[in-house]
């Protein structure tokens, strides 16, 4: 940076988010708010079986309702999509074979939403039922009733295994070996927003699509897919979102569906999704069984983990084949581990799809591994807290699969949490029902590789000033709730020395907005606050160069501060910001500036290492209360401490908000929240069907029996983010399950092994505790999988190189 | 149902009702409940929706003064009624301080329950306007926020409660 450094101004001080007036009026339109002329209304017809084949379809009923002007089947869309290249494995409306209870079929455009309802009734569907695969353990044992006629074999998605280094020789030669099971339930991400869409075609005959989407840019490229119509012929604007958390990120079959059915009719069309709908949808968390296998010295260090996983993916591929690689690729962040081998199966079920929820894949694995340690500690006599923090990973070092671990806040979050909690006091110390649980975890600030493969910026933002004194940011960002448009004015505002208010953002707008790859993976802080930089301070550059004559000194000199442009040496000399513009604009021209960003390359060159790198890595030590009723089981969690890596707050308020919003929806998924499917009884049906397509079934915490929760943000600037500030919109979600189930242990002394930690389970394990049993409640068995033969990489301390190792095993030599 | 009862069904009926503090005539389908009428009949936007079956709370407005579930009311339910919604709140340009304090303390992030619990939380400071942390969480129970975790739109409510009684905090 050229000009001289300032005092933050905008940056780390809590302020109103810029878009909070109009979501605090009522103002904000989200996609279901938007109305236009001559609009007509769509609904999805959804298959009722969970698995068969559609012998046949007859709209004809339902094309001559009155007010019904079209009814799409599959055949009107012979092109599938699918998020991820390798998985294109669906269609808007299934044209030949349904895979779960809720796959559309069929889609009725009428007047009213009441009209096109009442068609739905009249299409007349013929199925015949398919032999239905409910679990991972079915899947894997039937192979011969194959949900998709593609992947690595039978119901098997995809397949994964990595080893760094020789794990078997170091696990020989490790003091004590743990092996334990784990389990982590299924659950959905429950947006408050139930997803809508608008297709129009707008004055110039072009697609026009308003919808909640995490990624528009990603939608874009699967519209002109799916409907063969050019990208530049299709504008998605990415409407903000009540809510995504993951659950927005795949394109749905409703955005193509009212796509189509505007381009055919000419006329808006809009549709919403019922709640039952959005359950169906789904795209949430896999339920993963997890075996983990680790070596620990003596005195309490890691050797090796053998990390094995069984994802049950539903019914379509949505990221399953990231979603596969998260269940191991961040396991060896946080703490040292010599050696590391996972191996990560993800099959096919008839049931939603499961995609990314907030941690994508990595909350389950970490649940088991946090759970391990706190067993480790105990086997070890030492405390769980001190175990971690003897052990975190080095600042700059990199992992044994060669990950780099930029800068780390870890053992200051866990000092932290010990000591606002009052850990020492607490653990192991409290009366009987009463206890305290402390567990850590990481997350990337962004992925390191884009969902398809391409050299371009992940990140885009254009800067555009004029005379007025008015900046707008263009940027393809999307505004989900987490206040990204907040960090994109605050990054542009403390640049340029002007107030946040000045600052308009034009975001999620494919017509308008250069590229941004999207929300998720909690790198939009990173990559567009990166891009935003790049684009303001070339921007300060060109209006230093141009005032600095006037202002009597350099363009070095030159400073921006509180809405002025001044002579560093003699603020008194100087102009106001839109002075300023005017006077570059002038020499200059009508004055634009562009940033972009594009993440650094990933150490480990080894075929599938693009998966986990990051340009950074945030980190949590969260320590949870809990009061456990010995009679009924109840679960009671009275508060919750965490602190978190942050590298920096852009907008504290903002940021301790993201925290407790994580710590919050971690909780739950501790305790009651599972999206769970049970058999109709076979008199009725074969059908697989959801247990709860309800919010009122679907148990989530409410504002009774959320805790307060204590925020610590640990600030330690990060080289690779923008003033230093790494993610929060998903890290602080992740330590919370296993913080809960150690609790619950050192409260009562069972194990829950497996999510969510319900009162019959405890129930069952002080059961098993009073007769004298092994008081654990959790899987009791990991099925034979059909693991690949591992790719085998030596780690950097072994004489790796990052690629491949054509190097023999075993090395004969445990690691150090 | 028969053919001339879904033709029936769909003759609009009229109403008259406060809204907002304006008289309303508004005609409209009979079948449709309270939030269908402010969201489609009279572009009130701003009340939002999470399920149209009482389970989420995102449609909450205040009627006669008390918080009710607007998808749970039939719209010809409220003749001659006084319904408040979000959109009624501002004096102008200025925020009512429920809407200024969750825009400072974080009580609105995605935005899409706030005008259910701002119309909640005004609900309850009407007739309590100094009620504990604990009675904020109770009477605000019944909506649901999957962004928050709560606890800064308890905050936002106790800046609010003391703003509105005179004592800023
Ligand atoms: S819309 Fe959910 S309670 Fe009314
Ligand atoms: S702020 Fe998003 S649901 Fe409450």
């Amino acid at each position: 940076m050229s000009a001289p450094q300032k005092r933050l101004e905008v940056v780390g001080r809590s302020r109103r988010r810029v878009d909070a007036r109009a979501k605090v009026l009522g103002q904000l339109r989200f996609a279901d708010d938007l109305v236009l002329p001559r609009m007509l209304h769509a609904k999805l017809l959804r298959s009722p079986h969970p698995h068969a084949v559609i012998e046949s379809l007859d709209a004809s009923r339902a094309r001559s309702h009155p007010g019904v002007h079209l009814v799409l089947t599959g055949r009107d869309f012979p092109v599938p999509f699918g998020i991820m290249p390798v998985s294109q494995d669906e269609y808007p409306l299934a044209p030949e074979r349904v895979r779960y209870v809720g796959d559309p079929v069929a889609a009725v455009i009428a007047r009213d939403e009441q009209t096109a309802g009442e068609a739905l009734e009249l299409i007349e569907v013929k199925y015949r039922a398919l032999p239905t695969i409910a679990t991972p353990e079915e899947a894997l044992a039937h192979p011969e009733t194959r949900i998709h006629d593609y992947g690595e074999q039978g119901n098997i998605h995809r397949n994964q295994a990595y080893e760094f280094g020789d794990v078997e020789d170091a696990l020989a030669n490790a003091d004590h070996v743990f092996e334990d099971l784990f389990f982590y339930e299924g659950n959905t991400h429950l947006p408050m927003e139930q997803q809508a869409s608008l297709a129009a075609i707008d004055g110039e005959g072009k697609l026009l699509l308003s919808s909640s989407t995490q990624n528009p840019h990603y939608l874009h490229r699967q519209l002109a897919q799916v409907l063969q119509i050019p990208a530049a012929q299709i504008r998605v604007i990415a409407c903000p979102n009540g809510g995504g958390f993951g659950g927005k990120c795949d394109p749905g079959g409703h955005e193509f569906v009212v796509c189509k059915a505007a381009l055919l009719l000419g006329r808006p069309v809009k549709i919403g999704l019922t709640r039952q709908e959005v359950f169906y949808v789904h795209r949430g968390r896999h339920p993963v069984l997890m075996k983990l296998r680790t070596g620990v010295s003596r005195d309490g260090r890691l050797t090796a983990m053998h990390l094995q996983t069984l994802l049950d993916g539903g019914a379509y591929g949505s990221h399953g084949p990231a979603s596969t690689f998260y269940t191991g690729v961040l396991t060896p962040v946080t703490y040292e581990l010599p050696r590391f081998k996972f191996e990560a199966c993800r099959v096919f079920t008839n049931k939603p799809a499961c995609g990314p929820k907030r941690g994508h894949g990595t909350p389950q694995p970490r649940f088991g591994q946090e759970v391990q340690l706190d067993k480790i500690a105990e086997k070890l006599r030492l405390d769980p807290a001190k175990l971690r923090l003897n052990m975190v990973t080095k600042p700059g070092s990199l992992t044994a699969s060669w990950l780099r671990v930029g800068t780390t806040g870890l053992a200051e979050c866990i000092r932290k949490a010990v000591e606002i909690s009052g850990w020492k006091a607490k653990h192991r110390k409290l009366p009987p029902g009463r206890g305290v649980g402390i567990a850590c975890s990481t997350y990337m600030c962004g992925a390191g590789v884009s969902i398809y493969w391409n050299k371009m910026p992940h990140s885009g933002v254009q800067l555009l000033v004029d005379r007025s004194g008015q900046v707008t940011v263009f940027c393809g960002s999307t505004e989900i709730g987490q206040g990204s448009d907040d960090v994109l004015a605050a990054i542009v505002a403390e640049v340029l020395g002007v107030d946040t208010g000045v600052v308009r953002c034009v975001t999620g707008d494919t017509g308008l907005t250069p590229v941004d790859l999207g929300s998720y993976s909690s790198r939009v802080t990173i990559m567009m606050g990166n891009a935003a930089m790049q684009a303001a301070e070339r921007m300060r550059e060109q209006i230093a160069g141009s005032v600095c004559e006037t202002l009597g000194t350099t363009p070095e000199r030159v400073a921006f501060s509180q809405g002025r442009v001044f002579a560093a040496e003699d603020p008194g000399k100087g102009m106001s910001f839109a002075e300023a513009v005017a006077i570059t604009e002038a020499k200059l021209g009508t004055l634009s500036t562009v940033g972009s960003y594009t993440p650094p390359k990933p150490p480990g060159k080894y075929k599938g290492g693009g998966v986990g790198p990051s340009p950074a890595y945030s980190f949590s030590a969260c320590v949870v209360a809990v009061e456990v009723d010995e009679k009924t089981g109840w679960i009671h969690v009275p508060k919750i401490w965490i602190a978190h890596d942050i590298g920096r707050a852009i907008n504290p308020v903002l940021a301790r908000g993201q925290v407790i919003g994580g710590v919050y929806m971690g909780l739950g998924e501790a305790l009651m929240e599972e999206q769970v499917f049970r058999r109709l009884p076979p008199k009725l049906s074969a059908a697989l069907v959801h247990r709860i397509p309800s919010m009122l079934d679907y148990k989530s915490l409410t504002a009774l029996d959320m805790p307060e929760v204590e925020v610590a943000l640990i600030e330690d600037p990060d080289p690779n983010c923008p003033f230093g500030a790494k993610e929060v919109g998903q890290g602080p979600l992740l330590p919370v399950m296993p913080a809960v189930a150690n609790a619950i242990y050192d409260a009562v002394g069972v194990r829950i092994d497996e999510l969510p930690i319900t009162p019959d389970k405890v129930l069952a394990a002080l059961e098993l505790k009073a007769q004298g049993k092994t008081p654990r409640i959790g899987p009791a068995r990991f099925p034979e999988v059909p693991y690949p033969k591992p790719m085998f990489v030596l780690p950097p301390w072994e004489g790796g190189d990052g690629n491949e190792s054509k190097m023999p095993r075993p090395l004969g030599v445990a690691a150090s | 149902m028969s053919g001339t009862a879904r033709i029936e069904r769909r003759r609009n009926v009229q109403l008259r009702l406060g809204v907002n503090g304006e008289d309303t005539e508004v005609s409209f389908a009979p079948y449709k409940t309270l939030l269908e009428l402010l969201r489609e009949d009279l572009g009130l936007t701003g009340t939002k929706h999470g399920c149209e079956l009482g389970e989420c709370g995102a449609c909450a407005v205040l009627i006669d003064g008390e918080p009710q579930l607007a998808c749970l009311k039939l719209a010809i339910e409220c003749e001659g009624c006084s319904v408040e919604t979000i959109e009624g709140l501002a004096r102008g340009k200025e925020l009512h301080p429920l809407q200024a304090a969750f825009a400072d303390h974080g009580g609105s992030q995605c935005g899409y329950c706030t005008p259910g619990v701002i119309m909640t939380a005004k609900g309850l400071l009407d007739h309590e306007p100094e009620p504990s942390r604990e009675r904020i969480r109770e009477a605000t129970a019944g909506i649901l926020c999957r962004c928050t975790g709560y606890q800064q739109i308890v905050d936002a409510i106790e800046h609010a409660a003391a703003e509105l009684r005179g004592e800023r905090k």
